[in-house]
């Protein structure tokens, strides 16, 4: 139950939870596992950063004892509601009755409506600061990012950002560093994250990241709540974000699809062949086969989304109509986007797939494309064109 | 006087029932609330809003 220093007198004391393989529901699938860090500043006052989550609470404190008697904790900081980071605070203000509670007045409604503790609660406003002693802290309200009451702490002494689960991933290691870990693994659950959780807030990204900016903080670190701590190079997972956020897709294209026999299937294959053809990268999943999580991570960066469904009681299959559901919400930004399934008789998958492209806010590229049965050789060629036909838009041709 | 949505949380501005929890009187149109306020449900400024 070791802590970890990051800074001197400031410790990691969160969690990482090896086995959690579906998070908010099963919304997203985190195949990596996560943590849930939680920072301890001590000063002249005891400062406890955010959580764990609930069943984590005894390893939680059993680290702070490491270090001081929770007893003595005098302010706790909630960056969140979520209860993925404050989850332990019922168990942890048994402990340490008369701490403050610090957050946004959204996460004081937003605790008390998860816990009804009967705690002290300070509200608390961008531009407020906090003295522990020694060193400061300074707060900036984040409404929706991702939740109304979120919030970033900032110790302008140590350089340190908390910005809670703003550059976080769902990452479960032994280590804690970004120099300590797998760069290809932490890049990839750091874009999952914001493909995942984050994709729908990018207006707001960019602004908060130009604000900040505006600030001219020194920042020398970065201490998300999940996964790993950006102490060798800050700015890199910052860089990343400000990519993400201002939706410049490449030239590639996503083609998700369910198949009832396999028609379905052989015109995604076909078309793959003509985007080929047209120069253009793409990747082909299933979407009742493939984890969604991981198929909407492969999105992010695409320019072009083919959708495909065989027709079941004249709509599109569950799973790819679920898988749908969730891309709507994410209201994609330059994007184009196509159609195509296979029916039996009356038809109806693609017409719902175009429905649901347009309430994403994404006009389809070209006219669909719906084959009865199974697709001949010159309905095969068809889908092929279609695949060339997509990939020179693509390409802006 | 038209009606604002929140590009974020869906909230609606209806100018008939204004804000008056957060000091905007039933009856102000949205150009007239100041550029201060914010989203009742979701705390995002008033930029985040279009006309519905």
């Amino acid at each position: 139950m070791k802590p970890i220093e990051l800074k001197k007198g400031i410790y990691w004391v969160g969690v990482v939870d090896w086995n959690v393989r579906s998070f908010h529901g099963h919304t997203y699938t985190t195949k990596r596992g996560t943590t849930y860090n939680a920072y301890l500043i001590v000063d002249e006052k005891i400062c406890l950063v955010d959580t764990v989550f609930g069943p984590f609470a005894g390893e939680m404190i059993a680290r702070i004892r490491e270090i001081v008697d929770p007893a003595r904790i005098d302010y706790i900081i909630a960056n969140h509601v979520e209860t993925d980071h404050s989850g332990a605070l019922p168990a942890l203000m048994r402990l340490c009755p008369q701490a403050i509670v610090l957050g946004t007045e959204k996460c004081k409604e937003g605790l008390y409506k998860h816990y009804f503790g009967d705690w002290t609660f300070q509200v608390v406003k961008t531009g407020d600061t906090l003295s522990l002693g020694k060193r400061s802290l300074t707060f900036m309200e984040a409404p929706m990012i991702h939740w109304p009451d979120s919030m970033f702490t900032y110790c302008p002494q140590e350089e340190l950002l908390l910005p809670n689960d703003a550059f976080g991933q769902h990452l479960a290691s032994s280590e804690r560093f970004d120099d300590e870990v797998d760069q290809c693994a932490l890049m990839d659950e750091a874009k999952t994250y914001y493909a995942n959780i984050l994709w729908p807030l990018s207006t707001l990204i960019l602004r908060k990241l130009e604000e900040v900016r505006k600030l001219d903080l020194a920042i020398s670190m970065i201490a998300p709540s999940h996964g790993i701590i950006w102490r060798k190079d800050p700015l890199k997972i910052v860089h990343a974000y400000a990519a993400w956020a201002k939706q410049e897709p490449a030239d590639k294209v996503v083609i998700a699809y369910e198949t009832m026999w396999g028609a379905t299937e052989r015109m995604a294959r076909a078309i793959s062949e003509g985007l080929r053809d047209a120069g253009v990268e793409f990747a082909l999943y299933n979407v009742a086969e493939t984890d969604r999580t991981q198929v909407i991570t492969e999105m992010l960066d695409a320019k072009g989304f083919l959708f495909g469904s065989s027709t079941h009681d004249n709509d599109m299959l569950p799973a790819i109509a679920g898988f749908l559901e969730l891309v709507k919400g994410f209201k994609p930004k330059k994007r184009l986007a196509g159609a195509f399934g296979s029916y039996g008789w009356a038809g109806g998958a693609v017409k719902e797939i175009e429905a649901v492209v347009k309430e994403a806010g994404i006009e389809p590229a070209l006219p669909s494309l719906g084959i009865r049965f199974m697709p001949d050789e010159k309905e095969l060629k068809a889908c092929y064109q279609f695949g060339v036909d997509f990939g020179m838009k693509i390409k802006g041709g | 006087m038209d009606k604002y949505r929140c590009t974020v949380c869906g909230y609606i501005y209806d100018p008939a029932t204004g804000d008056p929890d957060n000091g905007i009187e039933p009856g102000t149109p949205f150009e007239k609330v100041p550029a201060s306020w914010v989203c009742p449900e979701c705390g995002v400024g008033k930029d985040m809003f279009e006309k519905v």
